[in-house]
Protein backbone atom coordinates (compact mmCIF):
# COMPACT_ATOMS: atom_id res chain seq x y z
CA UNK A 1 0.00 0.00 0.00
CA UNK A 2 1.68 3.66 -0.64
CA UNK A 3 2.13 5.78 2.12
CA UNK A 4 -0.83 8.09 0.69
CA UNK A 5 -3.38 5.33 0.76
CA UNK A 6 -1.57 4.64 4.65
CA UNK A 7 -1.78 8.31 5.75
CA UNK A 8 -5.62 8.23 4.37
CA UNK A 9 -6.26 5.54 6.16
CA UNK A 10 -5.01 7.13 9.46
CA UNK A 11 -6.56 10.39 8.86
CA UNK A 12 -9.85 8.25 8.23
CA UNK A 13 -9.61 6.52 11.34
CA UNK A 14 -8.36 9.57 13.91
CA UNK A 15 -11.11 11.51 12.22
CA UNK A 16 -13.50 8.76 12.91
CA UNK A 17 -12.31 8.48 16.38
CA UNK A 18 -13.18 12.24 16.96
CA UNK A 19 -16.20 12.69 15.73
CA UNK A 20 -17.24 9.43 17.95
CA UNK A 21 -15.47 11.26 20.91
CA UNK A 22 -17.84 14.49 20.90
CA UNK A 23 -20.66 12.64 20.48
CA UNK A 24 -20.10 10.50 23.57
CA UNK A 25 -18.92 13.32 25.85
CA UNK A 26 -22.34 15.60 26.52
CA UNK A 27 -19.43 18.31 27.01
CA UNK A 28 -18.34 18.20 23.82
CA UNK A 29 -21.19 17.77 21.73
CA UNK A 30 -23.75 20.00 23.80
CA UNK A 31 -21.70 23.44 22.60
CA UNK A 32 -21.98 22.52 19.48
CA UNK A 33 -25.33 21.76 18.80
CA UNK A 34 -27.64 22.53 22.23
CA UNK A 35 -26.28 26.52 23.12
CA UNK A 36 -26.02 27.32 19.57
CA UNK A 37 -29.50 26.53 19.08
CA UNK A 38 -31.35 27.73 22.39
CA UNK A 39 -29.60 30.60 21.24
CA UNK A 40 -30.93 30.89 17.55
CA UNK A 41 -33.84 30.57 19.38
CA UNK A 42 -34.11 33.27 22.09
CA UNK A 43 -32.06 35.82 19.38
CA UNK A 44 -34.87 34.89 16.76
CA UNK A 45 -37.78 35.17 19.33
CA UNK A 46 -36.35 38.05 21.34
CA UNK A 47 -34.88 40.26 18.28
CA UNK A 48 -36.83 39.58 15.38
CA UNK A 49 -38.63 42.92 14.97
CA UNK A 50 -35.01 43.97 14.44
CA UNK A 51 -35.55 43.50 11.09
CA UNK A 52 -38.01 46.27 10.73
CA UNK A 53 -35.28 49.06 11.33
CA UNK A 54 -34.35 51.38 8.52
CA UNK A 55 -31.28 49.95 6.88
CA UNK A 56 -31.94 46.27 7.81
CA UNK A 57 -31.62 43.80 4.49
CA UNK A 58 -34.13 42.42 2.86
CA UNK A 59 -35.31 38.88 4.36
CA UNK A 60 -37.79 36.82 4.39
CA UNK A 61 -37.68 36.78 8.69
CA UNK A 62 -35.18 36.90 10.78
CA UNK A 63 -34.55 33.26 11.12
CA UNK A 64 -33.35 33.22 7.73
CA UNK A 65 -30.99 36.33 8.60
CA UNK A 66 -29.76 34.58 11.77
CA UNK A 67 -29.29 30.62 10.42
CA UNK A 68 -25.64 32.18 9.03
CA UNK A 69 -24.65 33.46 12.52
CA UNK A 70 -25.98 29.94 14.55
CA UNK A 71 -23.97 28.20 11.67
CA UNK A 72 -21.05 30.57 12.22
CA UNK A 73 -21.22 29.84 16.27
CA UNK A 74 -21.85 26.22 15.93
CA UNK A 75 -18.75 25.88 14.03
CA UNK A 76 -16.30 27.79 15.79
CA UNK A 77 -17.61 26.28 19.52
CA UNK A 78 -16.72 22.56 16.87
CA UNK A 79 -13.47 24.09 16.48
CA UNK A 80 -13.00 24.89 20.10
CA UNK A 81 -14.32 20.79 20.99
CA UNK A 82 -11.83 19.59 18.63
CA UNK A 83 -9.12 21.67 20.36
CA UNK A 84 -10.40 21.11 23.90
CA UNK A 85 -10.60 16.69 22.83
CA UNK A 86 -7.06 16.69 21.08
CA UNK A 87 -5.90 18.19 25.01
CA UNK A 88 -7.13 15.93 26.48
CA UNK A 89 -5.35 12.76 24.57
CA UNK A 90 -2.14 14.59 24.92
CA UNK A 91 -2.93 14.65 28.70
CA UNK A 92 -3.91 11.34 28.60
CA UNK A 93 -0.70 10.04 26.63
CA UNK A 94 -2.23 8.62 23.78
CA UNK A 95 -1.15 11.29 21.34
CA UNK A 96 2.56 10.28 22.39
CA UNK A 97 1.21 6.53 21.37
CA UNK A 98 0.69 8.32 18.15
CA UNK A 99 3.76 10.52 18.21
CA UNK A 100 5.49 6.87 18.47
CA UNK A 101 3.73 4.71 15.88
CA UNK A 102 5.09 4.68 12.20
CA UNK A 103 2.46 7.11 10.63
CA UNK A 104 3.72 10.88 9.60
CA UNK A 105 3.21 13.00 12.38
CA UNK A 106 1.29 15.86 10.28
CA UNK A 107 -1.98 12.69 9.91
CA UNK A 108 -2.06 13.02 13.75
CA UNK A 109 -3.22 16.90 13.22
CA UNK A 110 -4.79 16.45 9.93
CA UNK A 111 -7.00 13.22 11.55
CA UNK A 112 -8.31 15.88 14.48
CA UNK A 113 -9.06 18.54 11.73
CA UNK A 114 -10.87 15.93 9.29
CA UNK A 115 -13.26 14.80 12.43
CA UNK A 116 -13.44 19.18 13.32
CA UNK A 117 -14.50 19.46 9.42
CA UNK A 118 -16.81 16.94 9.74
CA UNK A 119 -18.52 18.19 12.53
CA UNK A 120 -19.04 21.50 10.63
CA UNK A 121 -20.47 19.67 8.33
CA UNK A 122 -22.74 18.27 10.62
CA UNK A 123 -24.07 21.82 12.16
CA UNK A 124 -24.80 23.40 8.65
CA UNK A 125 -26.85 20.39 7.77
CA UNK A 126 -28.31 20.84 11.35
CA UNK A 127 -28.99 24.28 11.01
CA UNK A 128 -30.18 24.71 7.58
CA UNK A 129 -32.45 21.81 8.24
CA UNK A 130 -33.89 23.57 11.89
CA UNK A 131 -34.46 26.50 9.20
CA UNK A 132 -36.29 25.15 6.52
CA UNK A 133 -38.25 22.99 9.25
CA UNK A 134 -39.54 26.44 10.68
CA UNK A 135 -40.04 27.86 7.39
CA UNK A 136 -37.24 30.11 6.53
CA UNK A 137 -36.38 29.98 2.78
CA UNK A 138 -32.71 29.29 1.21
CA UNK A 139 -32.98 31.76 -1.96
CA UNK A 140 -29.98 30.40 -3.80
CA UNK A 141 -31.86 26.88 -3.90
CA UNK A 142 -29.58 23.70 -3.48
CA UNK A 143 -26.37 25.37 -4.80
CA UNK A 144 -26.79 27.50 -2.03
CA UNK A 145 -27.34 25.41 0.74
CA UNK A 146 -24.12 23.40 -0.38
CA UNK A 147 -22.03 26.65 -0.89
CA UNK A 148 -23.17 27.36 2.71
CA UNK A 149 -22.73 24.08 3.59
CA UNK A 150 -18.89 24.09 2.28
CA UNK A 151 -17.84 26.88 3.71
CA UNK A 152 -18.65 26.29 7.17
CA UNK A 153 -17.16 23.10 6.66
CA UNK A 154 -13.75 24.64 5.47
CA UNK A 155 -14.49 27.32 7.91
CA UNK A 156 -14.10 24.60 10.95
CA UNK A 157 -11.02 23.12 9.24
CA UNK A 158 -9.51 26.42 9.62
CA UNK A 159 -11.02 27.51 12.98
CA UNK A 160 -10.03 23.71 14.11
CA UNK A 161 -6.62 23.88 13.23
CA UNK A 162 -5.68 26.98 15.56
CA UNK A 163 -7.45 24.69 18.33
CA UNK A 164 -5.07 22.16 17.66
CA UNK A 165 -2.39 24.54 17.15
CA UNK A 166 -3.33 25.63 21.16
CA UNK A 167 -3.48 22.10 22.46
CA UNK A 168 -0.40 21.37 21.23
CA UNK A 169 1.49 24.14 22.61
CA UNK A 170 -0.09 24.07 25.78
CA UNK A 171 -0.56 20.34 26.36
CA UNK A 172 -3.76 21.35 28.56
CA UNK A 173 -7.60 21.11 27.92
CA UNK A 174 -8.19 23.97 30.66
CA UNK A 175 -6.06 26.28 28.60
CA UNK A 176 -7.96 25.40 25.28
CA UNK A 177 -11.48 25.55 27.23
CA UNK A 178 -10.91 29.01 28.74
CA UNK A 179 -10.73 30.04 25.06
CA UNK A 180 -14.60 29.54 25.17
CA UNK A 181 -15.78 33.09 25.63
CA UNK A 182 -13.03 34.45 23.44
CA UNK A 183 -15.01 32.71 20.66
CA UNK A 184 -18.15 34.83 22.11
CA UNK A 185 -16.05 37.56 21.83
CA UNK A 186 -14.92 37.71 18.24
CA UNK A 187 -18.74 36.45 16.82
CA UNK A 188 -19.79 39.64 18.50
CA UNK A 189 -17.56 41.54 16.87
CA UNK A 190 -18.29 40.05 13.64
CA UNK A 191 -21.53 40.78 11.36
CA UNK A 192 -22.64 37.12 12.35
CA UNK A 193 -25.91 38.55 14.21
CA UNK A 194 -26.83 41.89 12.88
CA UNK A 195 -26.51 43.65 9.82
CA UNK A 196 -22.96 45.45 10.08
CA UNK A 197 -24.62 48.93 9.56
CA UNK A 198 -26.71 48.74 12.74
CA UNK A 199 -24.32 48.04 14.87
CA UNK A 200 -22.96 49.89 18.06
CA UNK A 201 -19.23 51.31 17.80
CA UNK A 202 -16.95 50.34 18.40
CA UNK A 203 -18.37 47.31 17.57
CA UNK A 204 -19.25 48.24 14.14
CA UNK A 205 -15.77 49.23 13.10
CA UNK A 206 -14.28 46.18 14.32
CA UNK A 207 -16.53 43.97 12.28
CA UNK A 208 -15.93 45.58 9.92
CA UNK A 209 -12.40 44.14 9.13
CA UNK A 210 -12.99 41.14 11.38
CA UNK A 211 -12.49 38.14 8.70
CA UNK A 212 -15.10 36.71 10.34
CA UNK A 213 -17.93 38.84 9.39
CA UNK A 214 -16.53 38.10 5.94
CA UNK A 215 -17.13 34.39 6.54
CA UNK A 216 -20.87 34.94 7.75
CA UNK A 217 -21.85 37.29 5.05
CA UNK A 218 -20.65 34.48 2.31
CA UNK A 219 -23.01 32.21 4.21
CA UNK A 220 -25.38 34.37 4.71
CA UNK A 221 -25.94 35.51 1.05
CA UNK A 222 -26.96 32.23 -0.42
CA UNK A 223 -29.38 31.91 1.93
CA UNK A 224 -31.00 35.26 1.96
CA UNK A 225 -30.77 36.56 -1.17
CA UNK A 226 -28.70 34.10 -3.71
CA UNK A 227 -25.27 32.86 -4.25
CA UNK A 228 -22.87 36.20 -4.72
CA UNK A 229 -19.66 35.79 -6.35
CA UNK A 230 -17.50 39.11 -4.70
CA UNK A 231 -19.11 38.05 -1.21
CA UNK A 232 -18.27 33.90 -1.50
CA UNK A 233 -14.36 34.81 -2.70
CA UNK A 234 -14.12 37.09 0.17
CA UNK A 235 -15.64 34.87 2.21
CA UNK A 236 -12.95 32.32 0.47
CA UNK A 237 -10.14 34.14 0.95
CA UNK A 238 -11.07 35.11 5.00
CA UNK A 239 -11.00 30.80 5.35
CA UNK A 240 -7.80 30.77 2.98
CA UNK A 241 -5.98 33.58 5.77
CA UNK A 242 -7.13 31.47 8.71
CA UNK A 243 -6.20 27.84 7.56
CA UNK A 244 -3.04 29.44 6.69
CA UNK A 245 -2.29 30.97 9.96
CA UNK A 246 -3.87 27.34 11.65
CA UNK A 247 -0.62 25.61 9.66
CA UNK A 248 2.20 27.55 11.30
CA UNK A 249 0.78 27.85 13.96
CA UNK A 250 0.03 24.04 13.95
CA UNK A 251 3.51 22.96 12.92
CA UNK A 252 5.48 25.20 15.64
CA UNK A 253 3.14 23.34 17.58
CA UNK A 254 3.68 20.41 16.71
CA UNK A 255 7.64 21.13 17.21
CA UNK A 256 7.68 22.33 20.33
CA UNK A 257 5.60 19.01 21.25
CA UNK A 258 7.94 16.48 19.99
CA UNK A 259 10.82 18.56 21.28
CA UNK A 260 9.28 18.72 24.98
CA UNK A 261 7.28 15.71 25.08
CA UNK B 1 -34.52 19.47 76.10
CA UNK B 2 -34.56 23.70 74.84
CA UNK B 3 -30.76 23.22 75.33
CA UNK B 4 -30.30 20.59 73.26
CA UNK B 5 -32.56 21.90 70.41
CA UNK B 6 -30.72 25.08 70.55
CA UNK B 7 -27.09 23.48 70.53
CA UNK B 8 -28.12 21.51 67.48
CA UNK B 9 -29.19 24.48 65.33
CA UNK B 10 -26.39 26.07 66.26
CA UNK B 11 -24.56 22.92 64.83
CA UNK B 12 -26.59 23.36 61.80
CA UNK B 13 -25.79 27.11 61.48
CA UNK B 14 -21.76 25.89 62.08
CA UNK B 15 -22.11 23.23 59.43
CA UNK B 16 -23.67 25.82 57.06
CA UNK B 17 -21.16 28.51 57.50
CA UNK B 18 -18.25 26.17 56.89
CA UNK B 19 -19.64 24.70 53.37
CA UNK B 20 -20.00 28.37 52.61
CA UNK B 21 -16.42 29.36 53.82
CA UNK B 22 -15.02 25.97 52.05
CA UNK B 23 -16.63 27.33 48.88
CA UNK B 24 -15.36 30.91 49.60
CA UNK B 25 -11.47 29.05 49.73
CA UNK B 26 -11.86 27.68 46.71
CA UNK B 27 -12.46 31.07 45.00
CA UNK B 28 -9.86 32.57 46.96
CA UNK B 29 -7.32 29.65 46.57
CA UNK B 30 -8.30 29.40 42.56
CA UNK B 31 -9.83 32.63 41.28
CA UNK B 32 -9.57 31.15 37.78
CA UNK B 33 -12.44 29.13 38.45
CA UNK B 34 -14.48 32.61 38.97
CA UNK B 35 -13.51 33.78 35.53
CA UNK B 36 -15.63 32.15 33.35
CA UNK B 37 -18.76 33.18 35.20
CA UNK B 38 -17.74 36.34 35.19
CA UNK B 39 -16.35 36.58 31.80
CA UNK B 40 -19.63 34.86 29.93
CA UNK B 41 -21.82 37.75 31.55
CA UNK B 42 -19.59 40.46 30.89
CA UNK B 43 -19.20 39.44 27.18
CA UNK B 44 -22.72 38.62 26.80
CA UNK B 45 -23.18 42.10 27.99
CA UNK B 46 -21.29 44.06 26.00
CA UNK B 47 -21.55 41.58 23.04
CA UNK B 48 -25.53 42.15 22.88
CA UNK B 49 -25.37 45.73 23.60
CA UNK B 50 -22.68 46.30 20.20
CA UNK B 51 -24.91 43.94 18.35
CA UNK B 52 -28.77 44.54 19.20
CA UNK B 53 -28.16 48.19 20.53
CA UNK B 54 -30.25 49.58 17.46
CA UNK B 55 -33.54 47.91 18.73
CA UNK B 56 -33.80 50.77 20.89
CA UNK B 57 -35.19 53.03 17.45
CA UNK B 58 -38.16 50.65 17.48
CA UNK B 59 -41.58 51.65 18.48
CA UNK B 60 -42.65 50.70 21.54
CA UNK B 61 -39.11 50.42 23.35
CA UNK B 62 -39.43 51.54 26.78
CA UNK B 63 -36.01 53.18 27.25
CA UNK B 64 -33.46 54.69 24.43
CA UNK B 65 -30.23 53.19 26.45
CA UNK B 66 -30.02 49.37 25.69
CA UNK B 67 -27.54 49.03 27.97
CA UNK B 68 -29.63 50.06 30.34
CA UNK B 69 -31.86 47.68 29.59
CA UNK B 70 -29.64 44.47 29.29
CA UNK B 71 -27.89 45.01 32.37
CA UNK B 72 -30.10 42.93 35.12
CA UNK B 73 -29.89 40.39 32.09
CA UNK B 74 -26.35 39.90 32.40
CA UNK B 75 -26.48 40.23 36.01
CA UNK B 76 -29.02 37.38 36.60
CA UNK B 77 -26.96 35.69 33.64
CA UNK B 78 -24.25 35.76 36.04
CA UNK B 79 -26.26 34.29 39.10
CA UNK B 80 -27.61 31.57 36.50
CA UNK B 81 -23.78 30.55 35.86
CA UNK B 82 -22.64 30.75 39.33
CA UNK B 83 -25.85 28.63 40.84
CA UNK B 84 -25.26 25.94 37.71
CA UNK B 85 -21.03 25.81 38.43
CA UNK B 86 -22.39 25.04 42.49
CA UNK B 87 -24.03 22.22 40.92
CA UNK B 88 -21.12 21.23 38.73
CA UNK B 89 -18.46 21.53 42.25
CA UNK B 90 -21.14 19.07 43.47
CA UNK B 91 -20.66 16.56 41.19
CA UNK B 92 -16.88 17.12 40.92
CA UNK B 93 -17.28 16.44 44.86
CA UNK B 94 -19.44 13.33 44.41
CA UNK B 95 -16.97 11.75 41.70
CA UNK B 96 -14.35 12.39 44.64
CA UNK B 97 -15.57 10.90 47.34
CA UNK B 98 -16.24 14.24 49.15
CA UNK B 99 -19.90 14.16 49.18
CA UNK B 100 -20.47 10.59 50.96
CA UNK B 101 -18.17 12.23 53.65
CA UNK B 102 -20.73 14.34 54.59
CA UNK B 103 -23.59 12.22 53.76
CA UNK B 104 -21.77 9.93 56.99
CA UNK B 105 -21.75 13.13 58.95
CA UNK B 106 -24.49 13.89 61.31
CA UNK B 107 -25.41 16.89 59.61
CA UNK B 108 -28.76 16.92 58.23
CA UNK B 109 -29.16 16.78 54.61
CA UNK B 110 -30.95 20.15 54.38
CA UNK B 111 -28.13 21.65 56.02
CA UNK B 112 -25.89 20.38 53.91
CA UNK B 113 -27.78 21.25 50.52
CA UNK B 114 -28.24 24.95 52.44
CA UNK B 115 -24.88 25.21 52.83
CA UNK B 116 -24.01 24.69 48.52
CA UNK B 117 -27.27 26.98 47.75
CA UNK B 118 -25.79 30.03 50.05
CA UNK B 119 -22.57 30.03 49.28
CA UNK B 120 -23.82 30.13 45.48
CA UNK B 121 -26.01 33.12 46.22
CA UNK B 122 -23.22 34.77 48.24
CA UNK B 123 -20.76 33.86 45.11
CA UNK B 124 -23.06 35.58 42.60
CA UNK B 125 -22.24 39.00 43.69
CA UNK B 126 -18.76 38.77 42.39
CA UNK B 127 -20.04 38.78 38.46
CA UNK B 128 -23.03 40.91 39.00
CA UNK B 129 -20.67 43.94 40.33
CA UNK B 130 -18.39 43.14 37.62
CA UNK B 131 -21.22 43.35 35.06
CA UNK B 132 -22.45 46.47 36.84
CA UNK B 133 -19.19 48.40 37.44
CA UNK B 134 -18.71 47.74 33.52
CA UNK B 135 -22.32 49.13 32.84
CA UNK B 136 -22.09 52.43 34.46
CA UNK B 137 -18.44 53.13 32.99
CA UNK B 138 -19.98 52.86 29.11
CA UNK B 139 -23.24 54.64 30.37
CA UNK B 140 -25.62 52.43 32.44
CA UNK B 141 -27.90 54.70 34.10
CA UNK B 142 -28.05 54.55 37.74
CA UNK B 143 -31.53 52.88 39.07
CA UNK B 144 -31.98 54.30 42.50
CA UNK B 145 -30.52 52.55 45.93
CA UNK B 146 -33.97 51.29 46.02
CA UNK B 147 -34.09 49.90 42.29
CA UNK B 148 -30.55 48.50 43.22
CA UNK B 149 -30.96 46.54 46.77
CA UNK B 150 -34.02 45.32 44.34
CA UNK B 151 -31.57 44.04 41.65
CA UNK B 152 -29.41 42.02 43.82
CA UNK B 153 -31.93 40.87 45.97
CA UNK B 154 -33.13 39.34 42.77
CA UNK B 155 -29.18 38.30 41.56
CA UNK B 156 -28.77 36.40 45.03
CA UNK B 157 -31.89 34.86 44.92
CA UNK B 158 -31.69 33.92 41.36
CA UNK B 159 -28.02 31.87 42.08
CA UNK B 160 -29.98 30.21 44.80
CA UNK B 161 -32.89 28.98 42.33
CA UNK B 162 -30.20 27.84 40.09
CA UNK B 163 -27.82 26.16 42.85
CA UNK B 164 -30.86 24.26 44.00
CA UNK B 165 -31.46 23.09 40.24
CA UNK B 166 -27.72 22.58 39.75
CA UNK B 167 -27.83 20.47 42.81
CA UNK B 168 -30.85 18.25 41.97
CA UNK B 169 -29.15 17.40 38.67
CA UNK B 170 -26.17 16.60 40.41
CA UNK B 171 -27.30 14.98 42.76
CA UNK B 172 -29.33 12.45 40.27
CA UNK B 173 -26.86 11.92 37.95
CA UNK B 174 -23.86 11.50 39.98
CA UNK B 175 -21.92 13.10 37.29
CA UNK B 176 -20.24 16.30 35.74
CA UNK B 177 -21.35 15.11 32.60
CA UNK B 178 -24.93 16.24 33.49
CA UNK B 179 -23.09 19.88 33.71
CA UNK B 180 -24.60 20.97 29.86
CA UNK B 181 -27.72 20.12 31.01
CA UNK B 182 -27.50 22.50 34.27
CA UNK B 183 -25.66 25.40 32.13
CA UNK B 184 -28.69 25.37 29.39
CA UNK B 185 -31.62 24.82 31.72
CA UNK B 186 -30.18 27.94 33.79
CA UNK B 187 -29.61 29.82 30.65
CA UNK B 188 -32.81 28.90 28.72
CA UNK B 189 -34.83 29.96 31.81
CA UNK B 190 -33.56 33.76 31.92
CA UNK B 191 -33.04 34.36 28.42
CA UNK B 192 -36.85 32.77 27.92
CA UNK B 193 -38.37 36.11 29.04
CA UNK B 194 -38.44 39.67 27.68
CA UNK B 195 -34.33 39.56 27.63
CA UNK B 196 -33.42 41.23 24.23
CA UNK B 197 -36.44 43.63 23.68
CA UNK B 198 -39.95 44.38 25.81
CA UNK B 199 -42.54 41.60 25.50
CA UNK B 200 -44.53 43.73 23.05
CA UNK B 201 -41.75 43.43 20.60
CA UNK B 202 -41.07 39.62 21.20
CA UNK B 203 -42.12 36.56 18.32
CA UNK B 204 -45.62 35.96 19.53
CA UNK B 205 -43.78 32.18 20.90
CA UNK B 206 -41.78 33.74 22.88
CA UNK B 207 -44.20 35.91 24.05
CA UNK B 208 -46.07 33.09 25.24
CA UNK B 209 -43.45 31.28 26.56
CA UNK B 210 -41.89 34.85 28.37
CA UNK B 211 -45.69 35.22 30.02
CA UNK B 212 -46.02 31.93 31.77
CA UNK B 213 -41.90 31.76 32.73
CA UNK B 214 -41.52 32.80 36.53
CA UNK B 215 -38.19 34.34 35.44
CA UNK B 216 -39.89 36.80 33.24
CA UNK B 217 -41.29 38.70 36.80
CA UNK B 218 -37.99 38.29 38.63
CA UNK B 219 -36.05 40.39 35.43
CA UNK B 220 -38.85 43.11 35.07
CA UNK B 221 -38.46 43.52 39.18
CA UNK B 222 -34.63 43.77 38.53
CA UNK B 223 -34.99 45.75 35.65
CA UNK B 224 -37.66 48.38 36.82
CA UNK B 225 -35.15 50.59 38.17
CA UNK B 226 -32.87 50.93 35.44
CA UNK B 227 -35.32 51.54 32.71
CA UNK B 228 -38.63 53.82 35.14
CA UNK B 229 -39.69 54.13 38.36
CA UNK B 230 -39.32 51.39 41.35
CA UNK B 231 -42.88 50.31 42.07
CA UNK B 232 -44.32 47.98 44.46
CA UNK B 233 -46.59 46.52 41.37
CA UNK B 234 -43.55 45.55 39.66
CA UNK B 235 -41.67 43.90 42.82
CA UNK B 236 -43.92 42.03 44.31
CA UNK B 237 -44.31 39.23 41.62
CA UNK B 238 -40.73 38.83 41.30
CA UNK B 239 -40.21 38.10 44.79
CA UNK B 240 -43.50 35.68 44.45
CA UNK B 241 -41.46 33.85 41.59
CA UNK B 242 -38.57 33.34 43.26
CA UNK B 243 -40.03 31.89 46.33
CA UNK B 244 -42.04 29.50 44.61
CA UNK B 245 -39.16 28.45 42.35
CA UNK B 246 -37.10 27.81 45.78
CA UNK B 247 -39.73 25.50 47.22
CA UNK B 248 -40.41 23.56 44.03
CA UNK B 249 -36.08 23.31 43.14
CA UNK B 250 -35.28 23.41 46.83
CA UNK B 251 -37.93 20.70 47.71
CA UNK B 252 -36.64 18.22 44.06
CA UNK B 253 -32.67 19.09 45.23
CA UNK B 254 -33.36 17.88 48.95
CA UNK B 255 -35.23 15.13 47.60
CA UNK B 256 -32.35 13.89 45.60
CA UNK B 257 -29.84 14.42 48.58
CA UNK B 258 -32.22 12.33 50.94
CA UNK B 259 -32.24 9.79 47.99
CA UNK B 260 -28.67 9.56 47.57
CA UNK B 261 -26.75 6.67 49.54
CA UNK B 262 -23.47 6.26 51.03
Amino acid sequence: MSDLATTARVVRALGARSIRQTFRRPQLISPIVVFPTLLLAIQTGGAGAGIELPGFPPVQSFLQFMLAGSMMQSMMLAGNSGGIAFAVDIEMGFTDRLFAAPIPRFAIVLGRLAGTAALGLFASIWFLAIGLIFGAEIEGGVPGALLAMALITASALAVGGIGAAIALQTGSASVVQGLFPLVLVVLFLSSAFFPQALMVEPARTIAEYNPFSFIAEGVREPIIAGIDLTQTLEAVAAIAGIIALGLVLSARALKHRLRVG
Amino acid sequence: MEATTASSRRADLATIAALMARAKNELVRVPGAAIPGVLAPTIFFLGLNGVFGALTQLRGFETGSYESFIVPVSMLQGAGFTGAAAGVNLARDYEAGWVDRLLVSPAPRWVLLSGNVLAASVRALVPATFVLAIGFAIGVRWPGLDGLLICYLMVVATAAVAACWGSMLALHFKSQSAAPLMQAGTMGLILLTPAYAPLALLQPWLESVANVNPLTNVLEAARQGFVGSVTWADTWPGLVALAGLLVVLGGLALREMRRTNV
